[in-house]
């Protein structure tokens, strides 16, 4: 081994050695949820919720059936609105803007933050019509950008090379892994700030999950991820940050590493490793 | 025995596998023990039927050592386990290399009995007896905090490895003195440091099942510490 070679292999321990969480990107907020509770009808769903998701980074939502993960990550891109009975307290600040100021146009902020749920939806169209949907609905019209975003949301969501020849096929004949992906990349063609994920993976096969899992480790470079996931181990491979939820409260929330090697509280560990607390 | 961290999973199997492994390990330290207690009679005494069985002792330690880790293996493989019960698993695979080579050290003092027996070069008898007994105790009280899963003595035991580096030391200086004396005793002489060696060795191994179980059981690693360094990390003052 040559001296360049011995210095190039001690900086790449010193890289090493800093660690994951001083990765190429710093920790900004991206989303700061502020003492939040909320409300279906009399029953509280979710009690003083307060934590910071930031830039970037995926952070995971892990707790039992009921908890009430769904209900805060549905609170982002203010899906509760669609249920009646939902009243809302406290403030989920995007990029230092509360959602839920009467002057937030709803529309506008789910173009920023998208979501995909647990089980793909396309539209009974093409897989291009599927992808540029969202943009039809903005109404651009201009074919060769049309095409452009296409090609880009689909290469983001690792389906071009599978798809490029088929982009006219109905979805609805694409695996269900497929249409997962494909969800994501119709999702991504707005390029929002913000990816909400429930249970993406939830109803796929293990290949098929594997790929999602490495999607999202892909699309953390441009987007800011929450995950609600059932699967521990998932939950474990694809975030830098999980919060635990127990009764519509938050638990824990800390670097993923942490949490599941030794987490603070005792209900976080009766959970994660699968005891009766 | 605390029980309630092993215990208490959804999974009843979970438990008993858990628990299997954890009294495998306290019987492979028991053995262990033995051996360490064997060795130094059969080469205080010179009794060779003792030194041989804990040669062949060795080969049940090695077979339990075996048998945990592949069952270990097993566990993360199938359960995927988190926080305590994965530091457990990777505490033990540690732990029982540590065991293992308490064994071998024991297997060794065994072959020097019979290398040296019926030589006059074996003494100092009573020193020796001395440290094995700090070195005896330093490992049956890390295997007893190894069974509570406690790491309140901790300090205390770590803090003995000091006695028994200074016992050593001595020994060390009386076999020098003793081969400049008469240059024909140099080859027996190093027979009998090899073993004090052998001696010295168990007591950091007992140190490392510590340093191992402060990490099981808070999960903060304190290997490569000072004393004072782990004293303060354990948060319990002597």
């Amino acid at each position: 081994m040559t001296t360049q070679q011995v210095r190039s292999h001690t900086i790449n321990m010193d890289s090493i050695l800093s660690g994951r969480e001083q990765s190429q990107h710093p920790n900004e907020t991206c989303i700061k949820v502020e003492n939040l509770n909320l409300f279906y009808g009399e029953k509280q769903a979710l009690h003083g919720v307060s934590m910071e998701m930031h830039k970037r980074k995926v952070t995971a939502y892990i707790g039992p059936s009921g908890c009430g993960k769904s209900t805060l990550l549905r609170c982002i891109n203010r899906m509760n609105d669609l249920v009646d009975s939902a009243r809302i307290e406290g403030k989920i600040l995007l990029e230092g803007e509360n959602i839920y100021d009467k002057s937030v146009n709803v529309a506008a902020l789910r173009r920023r933050v998208g979501m995909v749920f647990q089980k793909p939806n396309p539209f009974p169209k093409s897989i291009f019509e599927n992808v540029a949907y969202g943009l039809r609905i903005q109404g651009v019209n201009d074919k060769r950008i049309l095409e452009e975003t296409v090609e880009k949301a689909l290469r983001g969501a690792a389906l071009w090379d599978e798809m490029k020849d088929r982009l006219n096929d109905n979805a609805l004949g694409m695996s269900g892994g497929q249409q997962q992906r494909l969800v994501i990349a119709r999702a991504i063609a707005i390029e929002p700030e913000v990816l909400l994920l429930d249970e993406p993976a939830s109803a796929l096969d293990p290949i098929s999950t594997l790929k999602i899992e490495e999607l999202i480790n892909e699309l953390k470079e441009k987007y800011t991820i929450v995950i609600v996931t059932h699967n521990m181990q998932q939950a474990a491979r694809v975030s830098d940050y999980t919060a635990f939820m127990y009764m519509g409260e938050l638990i824990e929330i800390g670097t993923t590493s942490e949490l599941f090697t030794n987490p603070r509280k005792k209900q976080t560990e009766d959970y994660i490793t699968g005891r009766y607390g | 025995m605390d029980n309630s961290k092993i215990g208490h999973h959804i999974s009843e199997q979970f438990n008993r596998e858990l628990e299997d492994i954890r009294n495998k390990v306290l019987t492979m330290g028991g053995l262990v023990e033995q051996q360490i207690e064997l060795a130094i009679e059969a080469y205080t005494t010179g009794n060779m039927e003792m030194a041989e069985l804990v040669i062949k002792q060795d080969n049940q330690v090695d077979t339990l050592e075996m048998e945990i880790d592949m069952e270990c293996t097993q566990i993360i493989a199938l359960r995927q386990p988190t926080a305590f019960d994965l530091r457990l698993l990777i505490t033990v695979i540690k732990i029982i290399h540590e065991i293992e080579r308490v064994g071998d050290k024991a297997e060794r003092i065994a072959e020097m009995a019979i290398q040296l027996s019926g030589s006059e070069s074996k003494l100092p008898h009573h020193e020796l007896e001395h440290m094995a007994d700090l070195v005896k105790d330093m490992l049956h009280d890390a295997l007893d905090a190894f069974a509570r899963m406690s790491v309140e003595e901790v300090p205390a035991i770590t803090a003995l490895d000091e006695n028994v580096d200074r016992e050593y030391d001595n020994i060390l200086r009386q076999l020098i003195t003793r081969m400049m004396e008469d240059p024909r005793n140099i080859t027996r002489t190093l027979d009998v440091i090899w073993t004090v060696r052998a001696l010295e060795r168990i007591g950091d191994h007992a140190c490392y099942i510590c340093e191992h179980l402060v990490y099981m059981v808070k999960g903060e690693d304190v290997r490569h510490l000072s004393q004072s360094e782990l004293e303060k990390k354990v948060g319990v003052v002597k």
